[in-house]
């Protein structure tokens, strides 16, 4: 690995705030190391704006180890860049190449309004799980753990779905800025489980309302979503929850 | 300062269950009537918020992310330890007392421990109804692995993210209770102020990171879980956002601030790569189960392709002084090792301390499919990260600070100095003592929010019976008026350094140089000098643009930086009272002729409380003396 230092130019998405207009702002990075993390990029511009007295660009980021689901940019078009299943914060610039030109936006979706910059307010998504995302069983009073086996294949799948961060990028990868990835890991996380099958059909149902309520488009089967979620959530999600939708809309009990 | 611990008298087995039965209840029909503020989302607060809004109390909970699903617990990797026995390979709460009590080298308090041991199991099968996806075994039945610092498998995973997903499990019976209207949320909202009146905790004052308001909130109880203050050292795992100040506020307000010396360096973290570094990465514990820690035994060999030294060459550090439990050694034990090899002159990558974590032999012995499906986001995060192979070379890895054992005092009810203040999770300094053992911190987190304040803070509730104040009060006034005067004073200095020259100086050359892995009284001096003058260059020299009516990141890390810019030097003072070597504190003047810690159990037997006796005044030390009634203090020996 090379350790030579990149100069980098990037084109950055400002705006003062929700109602503000925005546009693109470029900017020169020299001094860029290879291993440096793309934030701690960001990080380094964000230091030289202050030393010039302007304002820093605001982000999202807290962990930045690719679990919080906190960061949330797109990377020359694509919602946390160019590499397979990396959030924005576990990039290095090591996928980048001295000269590139990087062009770095928030993630837009009607449902996730700018708040500034590249930071969106995603609120929609626990509004979502407020609705239904859940197993719902007050703390105290549960079984021993192992009364009740469920296979490795089930558990397994479900951890495949649970596995999601809630970034939000399945949304902003969606030419209709649609969350039925996000929705539907949720319905198919709890719908591999026994836990979860009491309250199937409601939670399908007002999971589902929810997300149509909060402006989210429909699936037009793009699968831009899956590729594009930095934990690989499958398609299959999409139809487990178009399944169980159907089936919960049909049956009159609940 | 008054340090009555209330440790329920009997045996130490029924000492929970008597106190439950002695703890005054609240009506169901008048808990709504109560309201609670829980500071922080994480494990320990987004439990405890859901809980207590379950039982009928009217919750707010606070977080700065933009979700409580995002609260740093989300972020440990390995598991979560219960006494469950279920492999039936010997273990009981009294074991898991037992094992915890010693891994915190003698400096927890045992009933709280106990506990914890008993309370462990309802956390699993909480946990599991609430679908959480544990990993299983083919028949269906829940696995264990084993983890450092025990000798049975009580660990149970979800992968290499089971603080993923219990935090979601907590995070969903959040959102359940936000959405049936019982908890109200307050994200993007930083605490900057605890309020008193009559000398009980009443309130709140925070500031919305989005539009700067600041605001007040008035309760009846304040519980705070915002997590440890690790990030005082610049580089660690915690998250960037991670800091010191709703703690230290508290500390300000009258809350003792006990043990802040013991902080826990992690084994194996991803090593530093350059000055830009902003955090450090751990790569979980559990790896040392397959993995082996080794270094090349000359210091010729270190530049060499690993795969090019041959075993006799090979120093497997851990294995030739720890036979007993191997790579398997608490995290203080391991930690200390690697520092030994790396000072010895044998760090394996260039310019920056690392030792070799090799799956060579685990991969050849169960095949790399089997390593894939135990390890297999560990191995892509680090590729990730380092742009090596771990399947073809052996990962690089050095300590990195991780855990803070200390944190504000607690009783057996988990409240503070402060009436009515509640301390959960690692923001306390109850259950680690000295060191905490891997997969404890998710067990302690959830054990306070989901089973042990739902019950005390009811008695607290039932018997302070404290008038209902209103923000209007004054005392909520002055302490508006204090934030606001001290933003004021950020945004006035005009200097031209940031935040992060400040924080770096502070956590990098300071407080990781004198006070990190080994300590000496001669460097904590040093510590103890450069910290205030840092401080007062900090306060003529630092820039921070923009007001506080608007978003302002810097603004934001400047506060929480000028709290840990006071709080080392406490961190210091108690590194250099506590004259003894245990757990994750090691003084050098105390070891044995081979390099163990040694601990003074005749002079340092207590828990040393901090109390904040106003500014540029030295804090008044307590002492909350330990007694071992059931645990024989003994030198932990991992050989």
């Amino acid at each position: 690995m090379s350790d030579e230092k990149m100069k980098i130019t990037l084109h950055v998405w400002r705006q003062k705030g929700p109602s503000a207009p925005g546009e693109l702002k470029t900017y020169k990075v020299d001094n860029v190391n290879p291993h440096m993390s793309f934030l701690e990029m960001l990080d380094v511009l964000n230091e030289e704006l202050l030393q010039k007295n302007e304002d820093p660009i605001a982000f999202d980021h807290d962990c930045r180890e690719g679990i919080c689901g906190m960061c949330s940019m797109v990377v020359n078009g694509r919602p946390h860049g160019p590499r397979k299943a990396t959030t924005t914060c576990q990039l290095h610039m090591r996928s980048f190449k001295s000269g590139d030109e990087i062009y770095i936006e928030p993630w837009r979706a009607k449902a996730f309004p700018i708040i500034k910059d590249l930071m969106v307010d995603r609120s929609a998504f626990d509004r979502i799980i407020a609705s239904g995302g859940y197993v719902a069983v007050h703390t105290g009073g549960a079984p021993d753990a192992n009364a009740l086996p469920i296979g490795k294949k089930d558990a397994d799948e479900a951890f495949d779905y649970a596995a999601c961060i809630g970034c939000g990028a399945c949304v902003a990868a969606c030419p209709n800025a649609s969350a039925m990835l996000f929705v539907g890991a949720k319905v198919a996380h709890l719908g591999k489980l026994p836990q979860g099958e009491v309250e199937r059909r409601s939670r399908v149902l007002n999971m589902v309302h929810t997300m149509d309520t909060e402006g989210f488009g429909a699936c037009t089967n793009h699968g831009e979503c899956s590729a594009s979620c930095p934990k690989e959530i499958p398609l299959e999600a999409i139809m487990t929850l178009n399944r169980d939708y159907a089936r919960a809309s049909f049956s009159g009990d609940e | 300062m008054e340090l009555n611990a209330r440790i329920p008298a009997g045996p130490i087995s029924e000492k929970w269950d008597k106190h439950r039965f002695e703890l005054k209840l609240v009506n169901p029909a008048n808990k709504r009537k109560f309201k609670i503020i829980v500071v922080g989302s994480g494990l320990a607060g987004g439990s405890a918020a859901a809980t207590l809004a379950e039982l009928g109390y009217d919750v707010d909970c606070f977080c700065f992310q933009d979700s409580p699903r995002r609260a740093h617990s989300i972020a440990a990797q390995g598991g979560i330890n219960a006494a469950k026995n279920y492999p039936n390979d010997g273990d009981s709460i009294y074991r898991l007392f037992y094992d915890t009590v010693k891994g915190g080298d003698y400096r927890a308090r045992e009933a709280n421990v106990y506990r914890l041991a008993q309370i462990s199991n309802n956390i699993i099968d909480q946990c599991v109804a609430q679908g959480v996806p544990f990993a299983r075994e083919y028949g269906g039945m829940l696995a264990n692995r084993s983890f450092g610092g025990a000798q049975v498998s009580r660990t149970f995973y979800a992968r290499g993210q089971t603080g993923q997903q219990l935090l979601l499990g907590a995070y969903s019976a959040l959102e359940r209770m936000i959405g049936a209207g019982k908890v109200k949320m307050h994200p993007r909202t930083e605490m900057l102020d605890l309020v008193l009146v009559d000398g009980h905790a009443r309130g709140i004052v925070t500031r919305n990171l989005i539009t700067g308001a600041i605001e007040s909130w008035a309760a009846d109880a304040v519980i705070l879980a915002t997590g440890g203050y690790g990030n005082v050292f610049y580089l660690s795992t915690n998250a960037m956002g991670s800091n010191v100040t709703a703690s230290y506020r508290c500390y300000k307000r009258g809350a003792g601030f006990a043990n802040p010396c013991f902080t826990q360096i992690h084994p194996t973290c991803i090593p530093v790569s350059g000055d830009y570094q902003s955090k450090l990465t751990l790569m979980s514990e559990s790896l040392r189960n397959d993995g082996r820690v080794w270094v090349p035994k000359k210091a010729e060999d270190c530049r060499k392709r690993p795969r090019e030294i041959p075993e006799e060459d090979r120093d497997y550090y851990l294995e030739r002084k720890y036979p007993a439990f191997g790579n398997l050694v608490p995290r203080d034990v391991a930690s200390r090792a690697a520092k030994e090899a790396v000072d010895s002159g044998r760090s394996v990558l260039a310019g920056s301390p690392a030792v070799y974590l090799d799956f060579g032999n685990a991969i050849r012995r169960d095949g790399e499919d089997a390593i894939r499906d135990r390890y297999g986001n560990l191995f892509d995060m680090y590729e990730r990260i380092s742009g090596e192979n771990p399947y073809e070379t052996p990962m690089r890895i050095y300590p990195a600070v991780h855990y803070t054992m200390g944190g504000l005092w607690v009783d057996y009810n988990l409240m503070s100095t402060i009436p009515g203040l509640h301390v959960l999770g690692e923001a306390n300094f109850s259950d680690h003592g000295a060191n905490r053992l891997g997969a404890s911190a998710l067990m302690q987190g959830l054990a306070d929010g989901y089973f042990v304040i739902p019950y005390t803070i009811g008695h607290y509730l039932a018997t302070a019976k404290q008038p209902k104040v209103s923000t209007d009060h004054a005392a909520f006034k002055a302490a508006e008026e204090a934030v606001k005067g001290r933003l004021k004073r950020l945004l006035s200095v005009g200097g031209d350094k940031s935040v992060d020259y400040f924080h770096r100086t502070l956590g990098v050359d300071i407080l990781w140089e004198y006070c990190g892995m080994a300590r000496n009284e001669a460097g904590l001096k040093k510590a103890l000098q450069l910290i205030p003058e840092l401080r007062e260059r900090f306060w003529k020299e630092i820039r921070v643009p923009g007001s506080a009516s608007e978003l302002n990141i810097w603004l934001e890390k400047a506060g929480r930086v000028a709290d840990f810019l006071e709080f080392a030097e406490i961190l210091c003072l108690d590194a250099l009272n506590r004259e003894e070597s245990c757990g994750g504190h090691f003084r050098e003047e105390h070891q044995t002729a081979d390099g163990e810690a040694k601990r003074d159990d005749h002079k340092f037997a207590y828990g040393a409380v901090w109390e904040y006796k106003g500014d540029n005044q030295a804090p008044a030390l307590n002492k909350e003396q330990l007694s071992f009634e059931y645990v024989k203090l003994a030198t932990r020996n991992y050989a």
